[in-house]
């Protein structure tokens, strides 16, 4: 093969599709994409994302890595699954969108502002580590997310809504103090821990 | 009526439009006995509905008529109107079919003078105008409807619009006590040609179709072009009768669609492009047609058509599945959004009118059938030999334009001839 062919093949060899083919939740569906725009016309949020989801399928089959993994918009999917009710080839878009963002999160491209990254992490860390929400915590947290003085204005706004809550049991500001979580705690962190594992392995294959 | 004579040797062509009509015309030219049993009171089918058939342009009117000429010239063709097969048993060479005949309420005697319509008061919905305009209880089903003759609603039996009727006919032509009929036919092959019909546009949600009056389907604007039709052949919206002059094209409205119809339609990008025509045809520069696709699929030889249609600066293409559509209840204009796929743009464009290039689908159901058939996943008859000698042909096969109709019915008509001559070999 002269040195022109082994040049364009190797322009045209789109590892990153590959790559998202194999770690991306739902990714083997990128490809089947028709590019028609049904997704980004019928996502409610769509004016606001940068590159809506017909976009980033383009993108990620024109091996576009870090434009895609470093993006925010996959981050702004609300999950109301209005497109992947009108896709016309049923591509689990909303499935994939998360799967693009948890990928980026896990090899650490993700935008480490993004207020949804953010309250993801924190949900995350909480259940991981109990086996069950604590959501008095997580609550607590996602108020205090951005600091002090904002985290009491935010509390002192949502106070009636907690003892609203509160009265009709919803709410057992306890849990701040004593959480049981479920049985075995331990054994899900290591199946966690496990996992997390195969993912990597899987994902340093291409060069994650 | 008189019960028609059948043979072993005989061709039972189902369905009176284009493809049935060739496929019984080339059979009976070839010296072969046929009976064509057609649904509805006349022949003709869906393409005496179309405006203009692309891709020259011409009108059915000259098409057809060709068809019927040949038709009212063959002895060999006995035709059953408002008939349909409702069982069919048997096995090449020998098949037996039942036929049920609905009343017409009119015999031979008919001129289509059309005195039993101007006396009948009741309206119906006009089913030849999906319902864009009424007609009366007595009726012509259209035009160049054939046989030419009138036909009375059941619905007007028993009230004083029959006796009416029947009293302004000098020829004695409407027999109010005519019965259904069921016959048995005798047949040697079958040629299965009842072809199509537009998938229900209502269940497209985003696209409104059910709850915004200017928002219609390609093949209503067929009817809204005809000077027969609903709006006398103005090209007008039906909301307030204001000249469309900015029509949106929406393709792949229920095609290529895996919630709705999975196949390829075929027809509807040609009639989109053809029906962009219209608006220069009536409004010259003014009208403005916009064609929403995914991909455009203009087939083969009809590529050109596309060309020249694209080479029109009044018409604009847009590649994107439109998402959503909104009315704007002041003016009642039509507002469709969605993102195109060259730049990924937002658009929110406002439209007089918005045309849905309907999908089409099977006429009958793949499990309605009056005999197992092999069909496929979209509901079209296969080439099986579990079939049998049942041949499908036009639509009823595959979603197919006139033009491929025709040669569908023929290539039917011929293997309905060897299976006939099979017999007649055993015979003698």
């Amino acid at each position: 093969m002269s040195d022109l062919n082994a040049q364009m093949l190797e322009r045209y060899r789109n590892n990153f599709l590959e790559e998202v083919e194999a770690n991306v939740e739902e990714g083997e569906w990128v490809k089947m994409c028709m590019q028609c725009g049904v997704c980004s016309g019928s996502c409610p949020l769509g004016p606001y994302w940068e590159h809506p989801p017909q976009e980033i399928f383009m993108m990620i089959r024109a091996g576009k890595r870090d434009e895609v993994l470093k993006s925010e918009s996959m981050w702004m999917c609300t999950s109301c699954y209005n497109c992947i009710v009108r896709c016309p080839r049923g591509l689990p878009i909303t499935h994939i969108m998360h799967g693009l963002a948890h990928y980026a999160e896990r090899l650490g491209l993700a935008p480490k502002q993004n207020p949804t990254r953010r309250f993801a992490l924190m949900f995350w860390d909480n259940i991981a580590k109990y086996g069950r929400v604590n959501e008095a915590l997580l609550s607590l947290k996602l108020y205090f997310m951005d600091g002090f003085s904002t985290g009491i204005k935010r509390a002192l706004e949502m106070a009636p809504v907690g003892l609203g809550l509160f009265k009709a049991k919803r709410f057992n500001p306890m849990a701040l103090i004593a959480h049981k979580g479920c049985k075995g705690k331990k054994d899900l962190q290591k199946i966690l821990a496990k996992a997390r594992e195969i993912e990597l392995a899987k994902a340093a294959k291409f060069g994650g | 009526m008189s019960e028609p004579v059948a043979t072993n040797q005989t061709i039972l062509v189902v369905g009176g439009g284009i493809s049935g009509m060739t496929a019984a015309l080339e059979a009976a030219e070839c010296g072969k006995q046929v009976i064509l049993v057609e649904k509805s009171p006349s022949v003709g089918g869906r393409v005496s509905q179309l405006y203009k058939y692309f891709p020259k342009m011409c009108f059915p009117t000259c098409g057809l008529e060709i068809n019927l000429r040949r038709l009212k010239a063959n002895r060999n063709i006995r035709l059953l109107t408002m008939a349909e097969v409702t069982r069919l048993e048997g096995e090449p060479g020998d098949y037996t079919a039942t036929v049920r005949i609905r009343p017409r309420y009119v015999n031979e005697n008919c001129t289509a003078c059309g005195a039993c319509a101007e006396a009948v008061e009741a309206e119906f919905d006009d089913e030849f105008h999906f319902g864009l305009k009424k007609r009366k209880g007595a009726y012509l089903p259209f035009t160049m409807a054939y046989p030419q003759r009138y036909v009375l609603d059941p619905r007007i039996l028993g009230t004083e619009d029959a006796e009416r009727a029947k009293a302004a006919c000098k020829y004695g032509a409407i027999d109010l006590d005519m019965q259904e009929q069921t016959v048995e036919l005798k047949v040697g092959a079958v040629v299965w040609a009842t072809g199509w019909k537009p998938y229900d546009a209502a269940r497209i949600q985003p696209y409104g179709y059910d709850r915004f009056k200017n928002v219609i389907t390609s093949v209503e604007l067929e009817r809204i072009m005809d000077p027969n039709g609903p709006t006398g052949g103005r090209l007008v919206r039906p909301s307030d009768g204001k000249e469309a002059k900015n029509i949106a094209f929406i393709q792949c409205a229920g095609s290529r669609d895996r919630n709705h119809l999975k196949h390829c339609s075929r027809i509807c990008c040609m009639a989109s492009l053809k029906q962009a025509t219209y608006l220069r045809e009536k409004f010259g520069d003014e009208g403005k047609a916009t064609i929403y696709y995914i991909d455009i699929r203009a087939i083969d030889r009809i590529e050109d058509f596309y060309a020249r249609v694209k080479a029109d600066p009044n018409v604009s293409f847009i590649k994107s599945k439109v998402a959503s559509i909104t009315e704007d209840r002041a003016t009642g204009d039509v507002i469709l959004h969605g993102v195109d796929t060259e730049g990924y743009h937002r658009y929110s464009n406002r439209h007089d009118l918005c045309v849905l290039a309907i999908g089409m689908e099977p006429s009958v159901p793949a499990d309605q059938f009056p005999t197992e058939l092999v069909v496929d996943e979209n509901g079209f008859i296969q080439r099986d030999p579990a079939n049998g000698a049942i041949f499908a042909a036009g639509c009823s096969e595959d979603a197919l334009d006139v033009n491929r109709a025709v040669q569908s019915g023929t290539a039917a008509a011929l293997k309905a001839i060897q299976v006939v001559n099979r017999v007649a070999g055993t015979e003698g």
